[in-house]
């Protein structure tokens, strides 16, 4: 076997208004087949994708908020919430829909920096 | 657009024969679909179907084979929960033909 | 690590939040992000204390293209499209903020 390498996903878009948040969750299930070490970092309005109780029946999209939730049954389970995008929309961990690791900015770049590769969505 | 008909009423399918809207879905029509695959449905493969179901009344999405497999082999016993044991019912591919019986969209970037 | 940044600072928020949450390394401006390195723009100040954590890059023919060759801030490098390609092997790893 290949030698597992540290993939991260940068996740800075709010979920309905465009299709990022969308591809990148597809991205991550099919990424988890390959058993690499992946963490999900969400950053800027990127946290909107974890928000409890999204309702898309009205505007007839695809809820795919509850996927987040099926991330552990795939082995993912390292997801990272940068602190000062979380204040700066008035949202706490209580707001979320799964459990993250909430960290500060300087600690979020240093863990960007260890990473193998690193895909922006 | 493509369609099936069962006991007189019909549903619409993609051209693969997945059902477009997964509120059609009901027994029989999972029965009619298992025949166009050449499965006979019994109680092992109602608990896969039934599985994916729920699976996807919760998260939304289809399991990936190697995540389903995992939880067949949690909820009913770890003698179901290889590849082996549900090649064995749906020889297709479980994504495949179980999502398909099961009423499901197909499932993306299925391994 | 290598930033790429390639959206204006005064209408996107990622060069802000690259320079919030990275600590060292290289930025490349490209693109409308090249606006952030000329003097007089609003940016200049957060860019002017960038400097001494991050080598700022800038390409040189997305500047020209927008008629600011003439004035980048200071200590802000321009590299061409070689360079650019330098850059992303001479790090380890990419960004390109969305």
């Amino acid at each position: 076997m290949s030698e597992i390498k540290k993939f991260m996903f940068v996740n800075r878009k709010a979920p309905h208004g465009t299709i990022y948040a969308l591809e990148s969750l597809e991205v991550v299930l099919i990424t988890a087949a390959f058993d690499q070490d992946v963490s999900l970092v969400f950053l800027d309005d990127g946290v909107y994708q974890l928000k409890k109780g999204q309702q898309t029946k009205g505007i007839e999209t695809k809820n795919f908020s509850p996927a987040y939730r099926a991330l552990e049954g795939y082995d993912i389970e390292k997801l990272y919430v940068e602190k000062e995008s979380m204040e700066a929309r008035g949202i706490s961990e209580e707001d979320l829909l799964v459990d993250v690791t909430v960290l500060g900015r300087s600690e979020m770049g240093e863990l960007m920096d260890q990473q193998d590769v690193v895909l922006s969505f | 657009m493509a369609s099936i008909e069962v006991n007189g009423k019909t549903y619409e399918t993609d051209e693969e024969g997945y059902l477009v809207n997964l509120a059609d879905w009901n027994a029989e029509v999972a029965n009619y679909i298992a025949q166009t695959e050449k499965i006979n449905m019994t109680d092992q493969h109602w608990e896969v179907v039934n599985y994916l179901r729920e699976y996807f009344e919760e998260y939304q999405i289809a399991p990936a084979v190697r995540v389903l497999t995992k939880a067949i082999g949690k909820k009913f016993g770890a003698e179901k929960g290889n590849s082996e044991y549900l090649y064995g019912l749906f020889p297709y591919g479980p994504g495949k033909q179980a999502c398909k019986i099961a009423g499901l969209p197909k499932p993306t970037g299925c391994i | 690590m290598l930033h790429i940044i390639n959206k204006s600072p005064l209408t996107n928020c990622s060069l802000d939040s690259c320079l919030r949450v990275a600590q060292r390394g290289d930025i490349l401006l490209i693109e409308d992000a090249v606006y952030a390195a000329t003097t007089g723009n609003a940016f200049e100040g957060r860019v002017r204390e960038a400097m001494g954590r991050f080598r700022i890059h800038v390409l040189q023919p997305d500047i020209e293209a927008r008629g600011f060759a003439g004035r980048l801030i200071e200590g802000v490098l321009p590299v061409d499209y070689s360079g650019f390609v330098e850059l992303t092997t001479t790090n380890k790893t990419c960004q390109s903020w969305l």
